[in-house]
Formats: structure tokens, C-alpha cells, sequence
């Protein structure tokens, strides 16, 4: 496992995949922060955050698309797959890496929050929260993009097959805005949204329930990712 | 070392392999020998846990691959059809990655580069293999199915693709571990099993049709040899004196000559050695033998004919 996690930090900053999203994150986190926090005269990480967060969703699939589609393009796979490693451990190794990559650069993107304590008050446990909730759902959006990377040979087809699941995943709760309340369905969305949970991290509330749906969905994902290739072994 | 029991390997309805075993000893070296899309690679790829058979076992060393896959992998070098390398990384870097995946224990250091000294790339260690030719892109491959040191080493087609010079230094660097490895190779090109294996087995259709040592495959076909004989003579007499001879099974006369003499085919009657014979007869007659060779019992011809067997064999359902 150790040995795939740092091939494929390498390979971030050998390809121009790791630079391509190191300097989007930051500079469009940049952006944003002068837009949420500076010009609106506030401190409040709250909106910064749902940015960095929608953006992450945009962003992070270019970090995972070719996580396994290259391998298989390559050919590379039946090195991995023939060594004495468990499948488990190639797939969590390439998981560390991208949240690795994904931690780095929200941890310098939460940077300006600090610069900005001695002109301003910023609640530590909101900030906090908010991190803790970014984070969580980049592990999610890590999870899927990994998974849908392990289907194809297609990087593009990767990226956009991401996006559509995380614009899904995002999208339910959007749909409970049109739902009359009381509606059962309204009550299934809510626990499946990405979104509804995120809120309650960021007005700096720690929540047990979604931290678990959190790990739980990202451990979906990685699982599925496990059996595509148990799968792909049965029947070529 | 390894045995292969009722392997078998199935997409939907077809067979890549049907009900395949056999057994290979410790220190053999082995050629797995088909046309192409016969089932080698499937075999292989089954082997290294590649691969789930759809049904069968298959075991390295007596631990199954299915049941314990990581044991398994740890002996098994392999070198697939097309090389797994990555071309953003050098020779080295490549090699220290597969010594960390492999989770080898022997002494970093001096074991890459006996490797590499072993499969002479020492002096491309530095470069980004995206930049290497064919051939030393191969000679990693091969450095990667050393590291560990494992018993078994399963080569996928080892030489396709590399120039004369380059394949006679992959058969000799196969030979030299055929010392103290176990060595399975595949390959349609016969005279490598020729020069490098001991026991070669013939896959057609995913079926194995032949398992035999490599000059054992020559005498196992009860077909009567052809020799090709150049004769010098008058063409007319010299037919009629070879019809007459005992044990003559045909007589071909071909157009190709030189000055007075022809080449003939001869064919003599089955488990009949006709050469004795005809020496008498034309010293004899003084008709002088130029030249006299056996035809098609070189491994080319002896596999065409297993091939066409089979699929003969096979045939009959679907021709009706």
C-alpha cells in the first residue's frame, strides 16, 4: 500500500495533474476568499467553504480520473495485480495519495483565516467545522471518483461520469426544496444528501450520525471500487 | 512446482480454455507454444492470479491461488504480453517501486543491481524508460519479474517485437535462469522452444493437445517421414528405379534442378527407414546422391499437424 501511495504522489507532480489542480484550488480558493470574505466585509468562513466545497466537486474528479483508468490504458494493472498485495490495499494507497493532495491544499486554503485573526473575530469551532466538513465530503468525492476510474479506460469518461454522480449526490437535496413537507421521500433525500449534512458541520456543531454517513459512503465507494476488479477477474 | 487441474475458463459461451491440467517440476523450462488466441495467455494470466478460472485449480508450490493468493503471487515472477512499465519513471525508480510493491526482503542495494547487471541495463538506469528502445523497455520488463527472487518466472511472449540480436540475448538470459528457476514461457515462434525448453505444451482452442519433451514431440508422430533427395541422373530413370525399390511408398519428381540432377520427395512405407536402401540402389545404379534430408519433422511442421489434427477433431460439429 505504501509503495502505490507514494508511486502515485509521484506521479501528481510528474504529470501536470497534481500542478493543474494545486494551482486551480488555490487560485480560485484565492478568488473566492476575496469575494466571501473580503469584499462582504465578513468573517465567517461559512460561505467560503460552501464554495470550496462546490468547487471541490468540479475539481476533485481531475485528481482521480486517472487513478485507475491509466493503469489499465497502460497495462500497468497486471503488475499491481499480480503483486503479493491485496486488492484493498492498491485502492486505499491511491486513496491516501488524492487525499492527501485534496488535505494539503484546503489546509493552505484555510491558511488566509489565520492572516485574518488579528483584524477580525473568527470562531475557531466554526472554522474548524467547516474544514472538517470540506474535507469529508472531498473524501467522498475522492471515493467516487476513484471508483468510476476503476470502470473505464477513458480519463475524460472518468472525470465527467464523477461529476455527474457528485452533481447527483448534490442535487437531491435541491429536489426536497420542491417536495411538500411530510413527504416520505422528503425524509430519504435528507439522510442521502451530501448537502443537508454539510450544513450541520458548518455552523460548528460536531455531528456523530454524519460524520458515520460520511466514512460510510466514501467506504461504498472504495468497496465498489474492490469489487470491479474481484468482478473483472471472473469475467475478464 | 506447479500443477494445473481441469482449468477451465469461460466468457458466456466460449471456452478460452476447456479443461486443461498439467504438472510442471521444479527447475523445468517450459514452453507454452499455440497460435495465437489458443489460450497461453489465458493460462498464464490464471496462473499469476491475474485471473479467476471459472473452474479448476491451480497451484504454485502447493499453495492454490485461489485460496491464498498473496503466498502465491510472492513466488511468481511475470512478465505479461505487454510490458507494465510506467513511462514517467527511470529504469531505477521503476525497479525500487516493484521492490517496494513486492515487499522483498532481500538487501535493496545489491540485489537491483545484480538484477540490473543480470538484464544489462546498468547503463540506462538513469533514463525515463518513455525514452528506452523496445528492447530495453523488455529487458526492465524481465528485471521486474526478477525482483524477489522468485521461484517460478512465467514470460508472456518474452521476444516479440525485438530484433534477432535482442532475441538471442532474451534466450540466452532465459537459459541462464533456467538454472536455478522455474521458467514458463509462451510463444508461437517454435524455434525459441526449440533452443530454450526442455518440455514444451501445445494449446489449441484452449485445449491442450500435446505434452511432450522437445525432441520426444519429433518421434511421437507415427506419420512416415518425407525425405527431400537430390539426385543426379536421367529424371525418367531415376523415378522408375525408386518406384521399384522395396519399401517406396511415392515418388515425386519437383522441378527444381541443378545441371543433370533433380530433387525428388520421396515417402517410404509407414515404420520403414528407406535410407539404407536407397544408398545401395543408387550407388548401384550410379546415379549419386547430392543431397538427402528429412522433411517436415522440424517442430514448424510437427505443430501445423497437431494444430490441423485438432481443429479436425474439432471440426465435425461444425461442419454438420
Amino acid at each position: 500500500m505504501l509503495a502505490i501511495y507514494k508511486r502515485e504522489m509521484r506521479s501528481y507532480f510528474t504529470s501536470t495533474i497534481g500542478y493543474v489542480f494545486l494551482v486551480l484550488y488555490l487560485g480560485v480558493g484565492g478568488v473566492l476568499f476575496c469575494f466571501s470574505t473580503l469584499y462582504s466585509m465578513s468573517a465567517d468562513p461559512t460561505s467560503f467553504y460552501l464554495y470550496m466545497m462546490l468547487f471541490s466537486g468540479l475539481i476533485l474528479p481531475i485528481l482521480t480520473m486517472k487513478s485507475f483508468s491509466e493503469e489499465r490504458k497502460i497495462r500497468t494493472e497486471a503488475l499491481l495485480l499480480t503483486a503479493p498485495i491485496p486488492i484493498y490495499g492498491m485502492v486505499l494507497g491511491k486513496f491516501f495519495a488524492a487525499m492527501t493532495m485534496f488535505a494539503g491544499a484546503i489546509a493552505v486554503n484555510s491558511l488566509y483565516f489565520i492572516f485574518l485573526t488579528p483584524y477580525a473575530l473568527v470562531k475557531l469551532a466554526i472554522l474548524l467545522g467547516n474544514l472538517l466538513a470540506v474535507l469529508l465530503v472531498g473524501m467522498v468525492f475522492i471515493s467516487i471518483g476513484l471508483f468510476v476510474s476503476a470502470l473505464t479506460e477513458n480519463q475524460l469518461a472518468a472525470a465527467i461520469g464523477t461529476i455527474a454522480i457528485i452533481l447527483a449526490f448534490l442535487g437531491i437535496g435541491l429536489v426536497n426544496s420542491f417536495l411538500p413537507s411530510g413527504y416520505w421521500a422528503r425524509y430519504v433525500f435528507d439522510c442521502i444528501s451530501i448537502f443537508s449534512r454539510f450544513q450541520t458541520y458548518t455552523s460548528g456543531y460536531f455531528d456523530l450520525a454524519s460524520l458515520l454517513y460520511y466514512l460510510s459512503v466514501s467506504a461504498v465507494f472504495l468497496y465498489f471500487t474492490v469489487r470491479v476488479y474481484d468482478r473483472r477477474r471472473y469475467h475478464g | 512446482m506447479i500443477k494445473v487441474e481441469n482449468l477451465v475458463k469461460r466468457y458466456g459461451a466460449n471456452y478460452a480454455l476447456n479443461d486443461v491440467s498439467f504438472e510442471i517440476g521444479e527447475g523445468e523450462v517450459v514452453g507454452l507454444l499455440g497460435p495465437n488466441g489458443a489460450g497461453k495467455s489465458t493460462t498464464m494470466n490464471i496462473l499469476t492470479g491475474f485471473l479467476a478460472a471459472t473452474s479448476g485449480t491451480a497451484t504454485i508450490g502447493g499453495v492454490d491461488i485461489r485460496e491464498d493468493p498473496i503466498a502465491a503471487k510472492r513466488m511468481i515472477g511475470y512478465l505479461p504480453e505487454q510490458p507494465p512499465l510506467y513511462p514517467d519513471m527511470t529504469v531505477e525508480e521503476y525497479l525500487n517501486f516493484v521492490y517496494e510493491l513486492k515487499g522483498c526482503t532481500l538487501e535493496r542495494g545489491p540485489h537491483l543491481a545484480e538484477i540490473m547487471s543480470v538484464v544489462k541495463l546498468t547503463d540506462v538506469r538513469g533514463r525515463l524508460i518513455r525514452n528506452l528502445s523496445k528492447g530495453y523497455k523488455q529487458r526492465v520488463g524481465i528485471a521486474q519479474a526478477l525482483i524477489g527472487d522468485p521461484k517460478v518466472v512465467i514470460f508472456d511472449e518474452p521476444t516479440v517485437g525485438l530484433d534477432p540480436k535482442q532475441i538471442l540475448e532474451v534466450r540466452n538470459l532465459i537459459r541462464a535462469l533456467s538454472k536455478n528457476h522455474t521458467v514458463i514461457l509462451s510463444t508461437h515462434i517454435l524455434a525459441e522452444v526449440q533452443s530454450v525448453c526442455q518440455r514444451v505444451l501445445i494449446i489449441n482452442r484452449g485445449r491442450l493437445i500435446a505434452d511432450k519433451h522437445t525432441d520426444e514431440l519429433a518421434r511421437s508422430l507415427e506419420d512416415s517421414v518425407i525425405y527431400r533427395a537430390k539426385i543426379a541422373g536421367p529424371e525418367r530413370e531415376v523415378t522408375n528405379a525408386l518406384r521399384a525399390m522395396h519399401g517406396m511408398k511415392s515418388v515425386t519428381a519437383t522441378a527444381e534442378k541443378e545441371a543433370d540432377a533433380t530433387v525428388y520427395l520421396l515417402e517410404g512405407a509407414r515404420g520403414f527407414d528407406i535410407r539404407k536402401p536407397l544408398f545401395r540402389l543408387l550407388a548401384g545404379a550410379n546415379y549419386p546422391l547430392l543431397e538427402l534430408a528429412p522433411t517436415g519433422t522440424d517442430l514448424e511442421s510437427i505443430f501445423i499437424r497437431l494444430v490441423e489434427r485438432s481443429d479436425a477433431a474439432d471440426a465435425p460439429s461444425v461442419r454438420k
